[in-house]
């Protein structure tokens, strides 16, 4: 057996061989059933977890963006759109070398460094893969099509049209309804990730800020199957977005470009309110910006050109603008005055055109007080002290008030806080009392500090804002209406709470009272002709051809300190040193339809320079000499 | 006896007109059908996986039809033509696979490629994949079966030398694939069942051993293959994908070209050794039982054919390339679905790819040419 194992024995090789062949057929059946096995196992037994794991594969949710409420003007003009720009945007997982790319670009493209600096910030915090993160974001016609031709050789280059805020009207509104601009990483922060996941820009200044929640509307989403790259091969489902709400303002475009006008190259602003509603019918800050140019960003030399322009079109004078109200605070003085006893229509005084504090050398001096010529207004009763501004006599009233019973008299018109319901950027001015200054300055409040105050100079600041409410306020007889720039939306706007009404102050003073305030401002604007210091100060530059009743009361406000004993000489000053111009009007005085406030900067007299601006702009809106009437007053 | 006599006598079809002209060219019909119909299946379901890429396929079509002239050409030899320049081959096998240790080509991290001008770039491992087979066959021709302790350490040498040149390239799971070639060979020879079993111990207890010989991304995979969501968009990403592909497909799959995980592109290797992932996520369970019964049956007509030799090397070359068939067929499967770690093994015949058919076709031109040459 040994031996002849060693020797070929074909016969028992095949048999050997046969029986070998069926174990390893065997075998061989034995692993097939194994295969099977396990496919029935992953197919039969696990087919559900699989087959919801491969949808949720291919299956993504995407949020589509909600388009911007559109805003308009009372009379349905358009101020805020959203218009398709087409941005050129690069998609991160396409790209081989970044800044090779962007040389190329380059050459096709206008871009500079910062905006490569904001670009791979961007860059940087992408949300989804394959999402295009924007480079440039308005191309030019030629721009587009250079990269349409280059397109082969640029992958991971996309060109996408998008729908972004448009303000038709630019630089007319500017300031008025503010405008949108790229969130920002700090945005990112505070901001809902579920409702902004498809938004790219946000509500940044004004109404626009404001109302962003109303505006926004509601994000969508849609299903859609991507391959393993992130890449959207079919949309399977949408959920559309709910577009944001529109809202119309109060604001009237024809008188928006009326008081723009009449500013014409001056530097300040115009605030129009309806004081029968508190409704913003205008509200112009000059010079104004094109806000245009912000929301898709600005180009680094044109922000800084418009940044340091000494005119300072970026600054919203109408709301921010922080100025001594001067002679058109002192209505409110003299209401003031009455309501606290300090004075009635019948006591006089005798103006020598300046004021002092009794046992102190310090005058006070009248805009009419020259050097060697002290001036005066003679005899001046309330009346009079309005209508000719007599310094002295209000110097004297206010010396007269208890600091705290004054000041928290001058808040219920509105000093000193922001009384607007949505005009969330306006500033509060400045309404001082002694708490304040020992606060601020370090010091106790002196007596004189009221005397300045009762001038509406020395610590106290408005807003144009303020004080065009303040003439709204007294147009009403003290009915308050907070100042509003909307008028109405589309549906009731839930997400807006807004502030509660502000108390009457109409039983302030008596009816009558209030009457005579408003004769003594009617005779600013329309007492004329009646010989020497007799005339309203408003008189000689609007009041001699008014087909209607406007009352008003001009006021000044210094810019630089004078000096005891020293002149006002406006030639000595440069143009940026000279007083502010005030004016403060509304018309018809029995039956106001309108109130107004005009500041001219650097302007120099109140009368003289910002009561024109306010009669073009009550004429614009007041006689019938528009093309088309207004439709809603 | 004269095949065409036998033939004639076989039951079932023998009798016909084609089978007898098919007899003449020396080609087996049972055999030859199971074979098209697995190349057909093959690229119904390529033709999908390739995102319907005419061109691509086209290219496949080509490939597929050289491969079977290859194997028609292949059975026209005499099995003693196959005899005689079997040591040769081997030896040429084993001078290219040293070449390629010094001049091969890098790809994907290993070393398995040889470029020869006026030649596509080849990997000389493909040619030990029938060469190893066929040198044990020839080497065990001659000798006493079953086989002594001192022939069986030299087949094992003969074995071993190309396995562990491929696996340092490194290719372990063509290694493994050229080795188990040789070692069904071996088997087939009539090795005893105890050594077998025993060998089958010895190899359990070197597991451990052979963790160390691993390289990283080898470890990873086999630790993979116990837990996938270690590292899912690593390591784990592929056998995820292929497993959910498979599973998603259901009983009676997603329909031809309707497989989400391989026309989005989460299957990885959807086209070449992924492929039965497409086949049981848009054909189902059917589309892979389907395939595997013709397997089967390609199996069993090339274990019979090996049955019917009447020499040493016919029979042991006809059953250990019909072997190392199969065995590529089972590593791929089990691979794909997540019973063995991934190795790069294509699927026969239906993988895209041109190398590895004319491989396996050459080879069963081999069987072929040992069936229809009875005198052996």
């Amino acid at each position: 057996m040994v031996a002849s194992a060693h020797i070929k024995d074909p016969n028992r090789e095949q048999r050997d061989f046969t029986s070998r062949v069926i174990a390893l057929f065997l075998l061989a059946l034995l692993a097939i059933f194994v295969l099977i096995a396990r496919m029935i196992h992953l197919q039969v037994a696990d087919y559900e977890k699989y087959r919801t794991r491969a949808d949720q594969n291919r299956i993504q949710v995407q949020p589509i963006g909600p388009p911007r409420g559109l805003i308009f003007d009372r009379n349905g003009v358009l101020l805020a759109d959203n218009q398709p720009v087409f941005s050129l945007g690069l998609i991160a997982e396409q790209i081989t070398d970044l800044n090779e790319l962007l040389a190329e670009l380059h050459k096709l493209v206008e871009f500079d460094d910062r905006d490569v600096d904001a670009f791979k910030k961007r860059f940087e915090r992408r949300r989804r893969s394959f999402e295009a993160v924007p480079l440039k974001v308005v191309l030019s016609e030629e721009e587009i099509a250079a990269l349409a031709v280059n397109r082969f050789r640029l992958p991971g280059v996309v060109v996408e049209a998008q729908l972004v805020r448009h303000y038709p009207l630019g630089s007319l509104l500017g300031h008025a309804i503010g405008s949108v601009r790229r969130i920002s990483e700090d945005d990112l922060k505070v901001l809902d990730p579920v409702s902004y996941s498809a938004t790219q820009f946000i509500g940044k200044l004004g109404v626009e800020r404001v109302y962003e929640r109303s505006l926004h509307g509601q994000v969508g989403y849609q299903q859609v199957e991507t391959d393993a790259r992130g890449r959207v091969r079919k949309v399977l489902n949408v959920q559309p977005p709910v577009a944001g709400q529109n809202l119309t303002l109060q604001l009237d475009v024809r008188l928006q470009q009326a008081a723009t006008d009449a500013l014409g190259e001056r530097r300040g602003a115009v605030v129009a309110i309806d004081p029968r509603t508190g409704g913003i019918l205008a509200m112009v800050s000059n010079p104004g910006y094109d806000p245009n140019l912000f929301v898709t960003g600005i180009s680094a030399a044109r922000y800084k050109e418009l940044s340091e322009d000494r005119q300072m079109p970026l600054f919203n004078r109408a709301i921010n603008g922080q100025y001594a109200p001067g002679s058109t605070f002192k209505p409110m003085v003299a209401l003031c005055g009455l309501s606290l006893g300090a004075t009635n229509w019948d006591r006089t005084i005798s103006d020598h055109g300046f004021f002092k504090l009794p046992g102190q050398a310090r005058i006070y001096r009248d805009w009419s007080w020259t050097k060697g010529n002290s001036g005066g207004q003679g005899i001046v009763d309330l009346q009079r002290a309005i209508y000719r501004s007599s310094n002295v006599y209000f110097f004297d009233l206010a010396s007269k008030l208890d600091i705290n019973d004054f000041v928290s008299c001058a808040s219920k018109f509105g000093y000193g806080r922001n009384t607007a319901v949505d005009v969330a950027d306006a500033l509060p001015g400045r309404l001082p009392d002694p708490v304040w200054k020992r606060g601020a300055k370090g010091e106790p409040w002196y007596p004189g500090d009221n005397v300045n105050m009762g001038v509406g100079q020395g610590d106290v600041l408005a807003t144009p804002l303020q004080l065009a409410t303040v003439a709204a306020l007294i147009a009403e007889r003290g009915h308050w209406n907070r100042p509003r720039l909307l008028l109405s939306s589309d549906q009731a706007l839930t997400e807006w709470d807004p502030p509660p009404p502000l108390p009457d102050i109409t039983n302030l003073v008596s009816a009558s009272d209030w009457e005579r305030l408003i004769d003594a401002m009617e005779m600013v604007v329309h007492r004329g002709n009646l010989g020497y210091q007799q005339s309203g100060t408003a008189f000689p530059y609007i009041g001699k051809d008014l087909p209607y009743r406007m009352a008003g009361k001009s006021g000044t406000a210094q810019v630089v300190g004078i000096k005891q004993g020293e002149t006002y000489d406006e030639k000595e000053l440069t143009e940026f040193q000279r007083k502010h111009a005030w004016f403060i009007a509304f018309a018809p005085a029995d039956a106001p339809e309108i109130a107004v406030s005009v500041l001219v900067e650097n302007g120099g007299g109140g009368s003289a320079f910002a009561s024109p601006v306010a009669r073009k702009v009550i004429d614009a809106y007041l006689l019938p000499t528009l093309a088309t009437p207004l439709v809603t007053r | 006896m004269s095949g065409r006599d036998f033939v004639r006598s076989l039951p079932g079809g023998g009798g016909s007109l084609t089978a007898r002209r098919l007899n003449n060219m020396h080609l087996d019909p049972l055999l030859l059908a199971a074979l098209l119909a697995v190349i057909a299946f093959g690229l119904v379901v390529l033709f999908s996986a390739l995102g319907k890429d005419i061109a691509t396929f086209d290219g496949q079509v080509a490939r597929m039809l050289l491969a079977l002239a290859i194997m028609v050409v292949a059975a026209q030899f005499e099995p003693g033509v196959y005899l005689r320049w079997t040591p040769l081959l081997y030896a040429v096998g084993m001078v290219l696979l040293i070449a390629v240790e010094f001049v091969g080509v890098i790809a994907k991290g290993s070393q398995r490629w040889l470029e020869v001008p006026g030649l596509p770039r080849f990997q000389p491992s493909e040619i030990m994949r029938i060469a190893v087979p066929l040198m044990v066959a020839w080497y065990f021709n001659e000798r006493p079966l079953p086989p002594k302790f001192s022939h069986l350490c030299v087949a094992l040498a003969i074995i071993g030398a190309p396995a562990v040149l491929i696996a340092i390239q490194p290719d372990l799971g063509t290694g493994i694939l050229v080795a188990s070639a040789g070692l069904a060979v071996i088997v087939l020879a009539g090795l005893q069942w105890r050594w077998i079993g025993l060998a089958i111990v010895a190899g359990v207890a070197a597991l451990p051993g052979l963790w160390y010989v691993l390289r990283d991304y080898q470890r990873s995979r086999v630790l993979t293959l116990f837990d996938p969501e270690r590292d899912p968009l690593g390591a784990g990403w592929n056998i995820i994908q292929s497993t959910t592909a498979i599973g998603s497909g259901g009983v009676f799959g997603k329909g031809l070209f309707e497989g989400t995980q391989s026309h989005l592109d989460f299957l990885p290797e959807g086209q070449t050794d992924f492929i039965i992932a497409v086949v049981a996520e848009e054909l189902g369970l059917v589309g892979v039982i389907t395939l595997l019964l013709l397997y089967l049956v390609i199996i069993a007509r090339g274990l019979w054919i090996a049955t019917q030799a009447r020499q040493t090397f016919g029979r042991l070359t006809a059953g250990g390339l019909t072997l190392t068939f199969f065995v590529y067929a089972f590593v791929n499967i089990a691979m794909v679905s997540g019973l063995l770690p991934v190795v790069g093994v294509p699927l026969p015949l239906v993988s895209y790819g041109g190398t590895s058919a004319i491989t396996l076709l050459a080879g069963f031109g081999i069987v072929m040419s040992i069936y229809t040459h009875r005198g052996w």
